[in-house]
């Protein structure tokens, strides 16, 4: 099967400049990833706030230049498409609806933008399929007619969910398409991607914090820390036998509504990783509840463990 | 225990829309109190009215709203300033719309200080720094000097909780706080936030559509639909008991993982909410509610099902769902 999405060590630098004075300093967000998504399927991709993975997404759409590595789309460089075709074969969707949806236009312009620009379409066809689109994100004809600012924020979301499927792309790259929704409507575009990947052949890149939602959509699951993936396996096996220590701790935090049972600590420290200051050894020792000497300063490489799947942990 | 912050009646329109429509919920002092509910229902709305922040054309009315014995309705703009950002704070869902863009995260943290408290810039960036520490942000000295666009989700989140507490609020206001972070930040956060709350007395009113974080954390819930609070009870009875049926569709469609299951759809209550104009009556869950009959037109009763546990809805109490045959 041909490969959807191709990764090749693929890295991502980001310089910042914290003062007048202060010296330049390196966040290294993506940091050598290699990986495939095959057509038809979903990765989904987790990881802790600020680990690169909106970063990773605007890579393989082509909006921002890898400092190193290679992103294949259907076998082809983004770069060398025009925008036209680019945008028939991939979409995203994006975490912060509001940054995403132009304030002065009306919601059903901004969903129809995407078909106005092929050039090829009918006025009464833009509209009929614009419609059709905003129907089933579950947006009344009244909604289309108003601006961002006069919708809710979920509201939000099921626009840019519209404006993303409406020229039905092959592959869509959802960034937290669905952490402003309540569960009800929720389950609703997860239904409705579900469906459109099966009558479709669709393939998508899905990061999401909710892993209940991961665990539903994906086929596959990648764990991102600090840059990398330090694990990968199917959806099943990664939800019952995780193997990193730090899929470990996510899957120990979900809050699942029990009343009474409060937050639990899951022991990982209360700083965060820095990704300008990555620490020698496994970048995740200085939070890990069993790391040893070895952890410290030899870098763990990515193994394979039967039956499938990948984990980068020298204990694992 | 003593009321906060009490709102009755409150209702906003849009122009023809009715956004908020008659909502009714207290925070006590010292309590976490959540609001749930459908998108669209009301939620920020509702927190932007107490705020006396509604967007161009909103117009705000109520029965009672009142803060630490001030009737907010009373208030000039520029007493509502006085209290805004200072002893009740906000954090909203979008952070993006909050920061400016063209002003480094050090330089709009130190001015919400020295604008409400004075004293000196070099006081209110150490403030910053302290509590960007405490929310969870490594190398803060960094991040003060960094502008909104290079911070991720996360990241740009938490700065909003720290400028949130920059003066001691007594009542923080929090719009979805969690839902672009990761769920272990997100523990640390309510965690954090939970301990402002027991150190500092600290009255929370959070907004979250995460039933989760709800059972977690909160004291109170309200949930609301088409603007309306349609049911209202301590936490653990909530989920124990709930009497609406919208709170039972709601409950009944929480996915949990390891519980999930691949095959099917994910549950979800058929329908959208309907668009609602002025002179509308009866129950606004009817058309997509399985027990709604000709009485579900007309003024619908609040009921009383435990001493703080309150719903509207024709049906008594403990109303048991048909059994299948
Ligand atoms: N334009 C930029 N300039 C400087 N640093 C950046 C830029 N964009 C991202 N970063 C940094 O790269 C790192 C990864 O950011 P990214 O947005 O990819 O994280 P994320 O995994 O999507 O997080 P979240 O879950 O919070 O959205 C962060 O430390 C962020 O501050
Ligand atoms: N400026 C505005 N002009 C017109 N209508 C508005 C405006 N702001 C909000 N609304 C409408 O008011 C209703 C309530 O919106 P609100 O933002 O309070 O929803 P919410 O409960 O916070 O939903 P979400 O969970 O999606 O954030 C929505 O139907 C929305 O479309
Ligand atoms: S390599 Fe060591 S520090 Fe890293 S995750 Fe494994 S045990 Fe923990
Ligand atoms: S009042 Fe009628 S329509 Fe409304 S929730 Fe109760 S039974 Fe359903
Ligand atoms: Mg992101
Ligand atoms: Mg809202």
């Amino acid at each position: 099967m041909t490969a959807a999405i191709e990764v090749q060590n693929l890295r991502c630098e980001f310089r910042v400049r914290t003062g007048v004075m202060s010296q330049e300093k390196r966040v290294i967000a993506v940091d050598n990833v290699t990986f495939s998504v095959p057509a038809g399927s979903v990765l989904g991709v987790v990881g802790e706030s600020g680990c690169g993975k909106s970063t990773l997404a605007r890579l393989i759409l082509g909006l921002l230049k890898p400092t190193a590595g290679t992103v294949l789309v259907d076998g082809r460089s983004l770069f060398d498409l025009d925008r036209k075709a680019r945008a028939r074969l991939i979409q995203p969707v994006f975490q912060d609806p509001f940054a995403s949806l132009n304030p002065r236009r009306r919601i059903k312009d901004i969903v129809a933008l995407p078909l106005a620009a092929q050039g090829t379409f009918s006025r009464g066809e833009i509209e009929r399929r614009v419609g059709g689109i905003l129907e089933r994100v579950g947006l009344s004809a009244a909604m289309g007619e108003r601006m961002p600012a006069q919708l809710s924020g979920g509201q939000r979301q099921r626009a840019a969910i519209a404006r993303a499927l409406v020229l039905e792309p092959r592959i869509v790259i959802c960034d937290e398409p669905t952490s402003a929704l309540d569960v009800s409507v929720q389950a609703q575009i997860l239904n409705l991607l579900a469906d459109l990947r099966r009558d479709l052949g669709l393939t998508y890149l899905f990061i999401s914090h909710n892993l209940a939602v991961v665990e539903h959509v994906a086929s596959e699951v990648a764990v991102m820390y600090l840059g990398r993936f330090v694990e990968r396996n199917e959806t099943d096996a990664l939800f019952r036998t995780p193997r990193h220590p730090y899929t470990k701790a996510l899957l120990e935090s979900v809050l699942t509504p029990e009343p009474g049972k409060g937050v639990p600590d899951i022991g990982l420290g209360d700083t965060m990783p820095d990704p300008s200051n990555i620490p020698p050894g496994c970048r995740f020792n200085p939070r890990c509840r069993i790391a040893v000497e070895r952890c410290r300063h030899e870098t763990p490489t990515p193994m394979v463990r039967p039956p499938a799947g990948m984990v980068e942990c020298h204990l694992a | 225990m003593s009321t906060l912050l009490e709102i009755e009646g409150l209702e906003v329109t849009f122009g023809r829309t009715a956004a908020v429509r008659g909502a009714s919920f207290r925070v006590e002092r010292g309590e976490t109190h959540c609001l749930v509910g459908e998108s669209g229902c009301g939620k920020s709305v509702s927190a932007l009215a107490v705020m006396s922040l509604l967007a161009r054309g909103g117009q705000r009315s109520a029965k009672k709203m009142s803060f630490a014995g001030t009737d907010l309705t009373s208030l000039s703009d520029r007493e509502m300033a006085r209290i805004r950002g200072n002893r009740m704070a906000m954090i909203f869902q979008e952070p993006m719309t909050s920061l400016n863009p063209a002003f480094t995260i050090g330089s709009q943290m130190a001015e919400v200080m020295t604008r409400h408290k004075g004293g000196s810039r070099a006081a209110a960036l150490d403030r910053a720094a302290e509590l960007m520490a405490r929310v969870g942000i490594t190398a803060p000295g960094m991040r003060l000097g960094q502008f909104p666009h290079q911070l991720s989700g996360g990241l740009r989140q938490r700065v909003m909780i720290a400028m949130a507490l920059m003066c001691d609020p007594e009542l923080l206001i929090a719009d979805e706080p969690t839902t672009a972070l990761d769920v272990t930040v997100q523990a640390q956060i309510l965690r954090l936030l939970a301990g402002l709350k027991r150190e500092l007395g600290l009255s929370i009113l959070l907004i979250t559509h995460d039933l989760g974080i709800v059972a977690r954390v909160a004291d109170h819930v309200s949930v609301m639909y088409a603007g309306e609070v349609v049911e209202r009870a301590p936490t653990a009875e909530l989920f124990r008991a709930p009497q609406h049926p919208y709170t039972r569709g709601l409950l009944s469609c929480v996915p949990v993982p390891g519980r999930v299951q691949r095959d099917r759809p994910l549950g979800s209550i058929p329908g959208v909410v309907p668009a609602i104009g002025a002179g509308f009556a009866g129950c606004a869950f009817r058309s997509r509610c399985g027990h709604a009959d000709e009485t579900c037109t007309r003024a619908i009763p609040r009921r009383q099902a435990g001493d703080a546990h309150d719903y509207l809805c024709r049906l008594e109490p403990d109303w048991a769902e048909p059994q299948p045959a």
